[in-house]
């Protein structure tokens, strides 16, 4: 257990190498040292897996809670203080594996990705740094390390998606990502801060005597600390920064804003499961609405976004909401009695970061070939790359949740956890795995099928019509390739392992078993999606698609806006914030602190201007002044006498 | 016939604000060279006269020959600064002499 601390190191390690000397090394040089510190990392990181799980229960029947590094960074006197270490528990663990096994794909992903860009090697540096920050956030022993690493991989965030920085839209993203995460952060901070004074402790170690003192302000804090993580994980209506954040390149997006940053939010609800169970039920359920709401509106939007990057974006806000959901639906610690959705919703994390992180890597290899996002720019792309293509449709059926890929056996706990909720949270996210099915088929069939533009212009460039000759697409090369075909065979097999073993809301094995009215109405439903969806788009858009798309013009166009959420923040912020508070402060600012300086300063000098025509230099004058003086002073002294 | 000593105090004040006059009017470097020695010497006088009328000792007319010897000295030194002024600048004039003051 001791290596985990390399799991920490050897990133840190190579971003500082990378981005200290990366401008002298040659980008072969910088993309490798990053990718072997990472593999070396990876390797470590499934060692301590297989030790921790391979060394079975103690003797209470949990996993036990490991804490190999813990040192005092900061105490803040009386008990209070801030740690540094390594926790190591099953859920770390599992998020350890997640993270280094991404991050490798990404990596290596990146090697032909990036290939030739300017800023290669600052580009490893950044993922270094991100992936450094991301493990420093999963391993946390207290909350408020996590808090330090939360804002650092926002920060990695940020440089990685304003990566193309001359791009006036990858700034404005950028910028976008870090206020609108940072401010959800503000209230985590709160949150943190009133845990940490009524319970006088970080940790996250439970102590029911203290916690039942704080229970009254415990609702808040966690709300708070929810907060956060909703704006981490992009839950409505703090959402609007991540479909902006595919201005990033794409493997960002795949590694980042799919399938491990995002979930921090989730890793973070389920980190302080026990406290949200125990002492703030109506917090959780607010979380099951909240997640509900997100994960119906997200799959709504996507389901008529048009840049293929922007539609796997709202898929991925609608299945975090998914996970959301899961761990909001809980009641109890007891995975037989209302506690399923904690593991489900920790399965799905699993699942969904390997097959989005597949699909995110997949559309970087189509934008790769036809170098556009918009869907009017592929079509008929099957023939041309059938490796690609293959691995798409893997990830496609495993999101829709059709047997035996991995996304069917966790959506179904989810669903199963849903169900044991409420009936109608039940029927509601079926639904909403059905829109899952549609929109993402409608990818699926918008890309690899229908017309293919390249096709098309070949032909009018042979009759003349076009003078250039079209670009032809291709497939990527096999540093990009590779990558999905692995995080492919990950996806076929993931659903199979037995997650209830390692991971449960009460640290006890529990088995899973699909309950088989939920499991088949599920698949029922993710058919009926994928039907659908092939009617409408498998040959281009069919006249029941253009018929579709007639009669609510009004609703696809709200639904391709967004829902003019974006505006409406743009109205609070410019119109209402700005207007009402920011402006009067500026005023206040400007006129009467600046001001009142300003007029110490006026002073000074008016009586300078007056002061200084004295000082003339001039002997005469002065001596003028003098003989006045002394006369003065010899008139006053014999006034005196 | 014994001169009484206002006469004398009236000379020396007169010359002393002649001086004083000349020095705060003349604008030429020689001019008032010429105000300050007239000040000097109504001093001179004043004590000439002070010790001659009221005191035993002679320590009054050391001090008009120290007065004396003291003006010739800086006289010399005062021509040798406005000589070299005159060299570098070509003038004399007051005004024109702002080169420190700036």
């Amino acid at each position: 257990m001791e290596l985990a601390i390399y799991i920490l190191a050897l990133p840190l390690l190579s971003f500082l190498i990378l981005g200290l000397v990366g401008k002298n090394l040659s980008h072969k040089v910088a993309g490798i040292l990053g990718t072997l510190s990472l593999m070396v990392c990876t390797v470590i990181a499934y060692s301590v897996a297989v030790t921790y799980f391979g060394a079975g229960r103690s003797e209470d029947g949990l996993f036990p809670t490991l804490m190999p590094y813990n040192y005092t960074w900061l105490p803040l006197g009386g008990n209070l203080s801030i740690d540094m270490g390594v926790l190591i528990d099953p859920i770390s663990v599992m998020m350890l594996v997640v993270i280094t096994t991404v991050s490798l794909m990404v990596h290596i992903y990146s090697l032909g990705y990036m290939k030739g860009e300017k800023g290669f090697q600052r580009y490893y540096a950044f993922l270094s740094l991100f992936t450094f920050s991301m493990l420093g956030l999963v391993v946390a022993t207290n909350i408020f390390q996590m808090y330090v690493f939360w804002e650092l991989v926002g920060v990695s965030s940020y440089l990685l998606i304003g990566f193309y920085y001359t791009k006036p839209a990858a700034i404005a993203a950028s910028k976008k990502a870090f206020i609108v995460t940072r401010f959800a952060d503000l209230f985590f901070l709160i949150g943190i801060l009133i845990y940490g004074y009524y319970t006088q402790d970080f940790s996250f170690t439970i102590n029911e005597s203290i916690l039942l003192s704080a229970s009254a302000v415990l609702p808040l804090a966690l709300g708070l600390m929810f907060v956060g993580g909703a704006g981490k994980s992009a839950m409505f209506p703090l959402h609007i920064w991540l479909p902006d954040a595919m201005e990033g390149p794409t493997p960002v997006s795949a590694l980042i804003h799919a399938a491990t940053m995002v979930v921090a939010g989730v890793y973070l609800v389920a980190r302080m499961f026990p406290l949200f169970v125990g002492y703030a039920p109506e917090t959780l359920s607010m979380i099951a609405y909240v997640g509900a709401f997100t994960a119906l509106y997200a799959a709504v939007v996507a389901c008529v976004q048009t840049d293929i990057k922007r539609v796997l974006a709202f898929s991925t806000i609608s299945q975090i909401a998914f996970m959301m959901v899961a761990l909001g639906v809980c009641t109890s610690t007891d995975p037989h009695k209302g506690g399923l959705g904690y593991m489900a919703s920790m399965f799905h994390l699993f699942t969904h970061a390997m097959f989005k992180g597949l699909l995110f890597l997949g559309a970087g290899a189509i934008i790769h070939a036809v170098h556009s996002n918009e869907k009017e720019h592929m079509g008929g792309l099957r023939k041309y790359m059938p490796i690609t293509h293959i691995t798409f449709l893997v990830a496609c059926l495993a999101i829709a949740g059709i047997p035996p890929f991995s996304g069917f056996f966790s959506k179904d706990e989810i669903l199963t956890a849903c169900y044991d909720y409420s009936v109608i949270m039940g029927m509601f996210m079926s639904i909403v795995a059905a829109l899952t099915a549609f929109y993402m088929f409608r990818l699926y069939y918008l890309i690899f099928w229908g017309k293919s533009l390249y096709e098309e212009q070949l032909n009018s460039y042979n009759s003349g019509i076009i003078k250039e000759k079209p670009h032809k697409p291709h497939e990527a090369p096999i540093c990009m390739t590779a990558p999905l075909v692995i995080l492919a065979t990950i996806t076929c097999f993931a659903g199979f392992i037995p997650f209830g073993e390692f991971i449960s809301s009460n640290g006890h094995a529990y088995e899973i078993h699909l309950r088989t009215e939920v499991a088949i109405s599920s698949i029922l439903f993710a058919i009926a999606g994928i039907v659908i969806a092939t009617i409408m788009y498998k040959s281009g858009e069919s006249k029941l698609t253009k018929a579709i798309n007639q009669s609510c013009k009004g609703f696809i166009k709200a639904a391709y806006r967004r829902f003019y959420m974006d505006e409406l923040w743009m109205f609070i912020t410019k119109k209402i914030i700005f207007n009402c508070i920011s402006r009067p402060i500026a005023w206040f600012d400007k006129k009467v602190i600046d001001g009142s300086m300003d007029m110490l300063a006026t002073i000074t000098q008016r009586l300078a201007d007056f002061v200084r025509p004295m000082q003339s230099g001039n002997i005469q004058s002065y001596s003028v002044w003098f003989l006045s003086g002394t006369l003065a002073l010899v008139l006053i002294l014999l006034y005196l006498m | 016939m014994i001169i009484p000593a206002e006469y004398y105090l009236v000379l020396s004040a007169v010359l002393f604000f002649i001086g004083v006059f000349g020095f705060f009017t003349r604008r030429n470097l020689v001019s008032l060279l010429i105000s300050t020695e007239l000040m000097l010497n109504a001093v001179d006088i004043n004590f000439a006269v002070f010790n001659a009328y009221c005191y035993d000792h002679l320590e009054g007319y050391i001090f008009t020959l120290f007065g004396i010897g003291i003006a010739a000295a800086e006289t010399a030194v005062a021509i040798a600064i406005i000589i070299n002024v005159y060299r570098n600048m070509k003038t004399i004039h007051i005004k024109n002499l702002r080169e420190l003051k700036d």
